[in-house]
């Protein structure tokens, strides 16, 4: 074989790798889950350090995409030890008996370049609803970043109720952002 | 004619020891209380009327370097001058740095204050557990420090009003003033 067709047939190979890779592998070490809110009109930010996530995602073929996210309720941070307690009762999260939300996609689809949205079912507290969360997809070798967000209202999950119903002190609205790593297997 | 302070002053003055006196019982109350929506709501109170108290006292402070108070009783022994210029001095510095003490806290904590709800100020130091913990000893000690002073400046106050019977009250609160005789 000649330098010309190793180089030719190598970069045809490339070409071929790149155009079908699928990120499978999640490297939760790296991944982030993060939620926004305001208390009294102060914004205020948390995250959850435990979740799982089984996906697979080609970016040029986001229909065949799978995702399927477990958030471990009780790994909550919010940044006050009196709330991370609180919110575990059975007024917010109830985690005696709901201890994960889940997400499952039912439909990723392609927004143009980096863009693409997932829609799926949200289960937190034994309510199932759909959400969209538009997210971008930033690759780099064998690696992908996946970045998005979706905004929720509390109370359509009874997150938050009895004395906490009250929007006015805690808001309805609470933004979750997500940053996850993944590469190919 | 007993001199007196300057109707901005006294108001002055006066307010911020309504803002003050309403704010530390209201202070001791929420870190006791089990975490509920008031305590959030009288948390925010509470930093509301401290960051008023701040504005007040830089708007004294600057009153105070361009207006001169009235001298203090002529008789007073030097002892009594100094412990009242003291007194007043320390009054001062507390009432900054126990405000500017409550926003590093909360700036360390990771919570914004936003003053009334309205504007949020900015964070004074970066999110940071320990040095928040630090700072709330450094804010109740300092707070400690203020109630001390206030006693030790209420009970002179006293003394002059109901002991001595001078004017150094109706100085300050000019609806007391003796009738001349
Ligand atoms: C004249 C102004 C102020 C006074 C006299 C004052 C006084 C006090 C006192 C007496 C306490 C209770 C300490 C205790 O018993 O545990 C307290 C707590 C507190 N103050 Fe202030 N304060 C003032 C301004 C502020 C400001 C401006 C802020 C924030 C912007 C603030 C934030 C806090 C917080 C967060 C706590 C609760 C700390 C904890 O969780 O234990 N304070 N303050």
């Amino acid at each position: 074989m000649n330098i010309a067709k190793f180089l030719g047939l190598a970069a045809l190979l490339t070409c071929a790798t790149t155009q079908a890779i699928e990120f499978s592998d999640v490297q939760l070490a790296k991944s982030s889950m993060i939620f926004g809110y305001k208390q009294m009109n102060v914004p205020l930010d948390g995250s959850f350090a435990k979740f799982n996530i089984t996906a697979r995602f080609d970016p040029a073929k986001p229909s065949t995409a799978l995702a399927k996210i477990d958030i471990d309720l009780s790994s909550i941070d919010t940044g006050n030890s009196d709330a991370d307690e609180e919110v575990l009762g059975k007024l917010w999260f109830d985690t005696q008996q709901f201890p994960q939300a889940h997400f499952v996609a039912s439909s990723i689809k392609a927004l143009g370049g980096d863009r693409y949205q997932a829609v799926g079912k949200l289960t937190i507290k034994g309510k199932t609803l759909d959400v969209t969360a538009p997210f971008t997809v930033k690759q780099q070798g064998n690696t992908a970043t996946f970045d998005g967000a979706l905004t929720l209202n509390r109370l359509d999950y009874a997150i938050g109720t009895g004395l906490w119903a009250d929007l006015g002190t805690v808001a309805n609205e609470v933004s979750i952002t997500f940053h996850f790593v993944a590469s190919s297997k | 004619m007993s001199p007196q302070y300057t109707r901005t002053a006294i108001v002055l003055h006066w307010l911020t020891a309504l803002l003050i006196l309403s704010t530390i019982p209201l202070a001791m109350y929420m870190t006791d209380l089990k975490l509920s929506p008031l305590k959030l709501q009288l948390y925010s109170y509470h930093k509301w009327i401290g960051v008023t108290v701040l504005l007040l006292v830089v708007a004294r402070l600057a009153w105070r370097i361009s207006h001169k108070p009235p001298a203090l009783q002529a008789n007073l022994p030097l002892w009594q001058q100094r412990a009242a210029h003291g007194v007043h001095h320390l009054l001062y510095l507390l009432m900054i740095c126990i405000p500017v003490s409550g926003w590093l806290m909360s700036s360390a904590k990771g919570v914004p204050v936003v003053y009334l709800g309205l504007l949020q100020l900015p964070d004074l130091v970066e999110k940071d557990k320990a040095l928040g913990k630090v700072l709330e000893t450094t804010h109740e000690l300092l707070s400690y420090t203020l109630m001390l002073l206030l006693a030790l400046h209420l009970a002179a106050v006293i003394k002059h009003h109901f002991i001595d019977r001078d004017d150094t009250l109706s100085r300050m609160l000019p609806l007391l003033k003796r009738k001349a005789l």
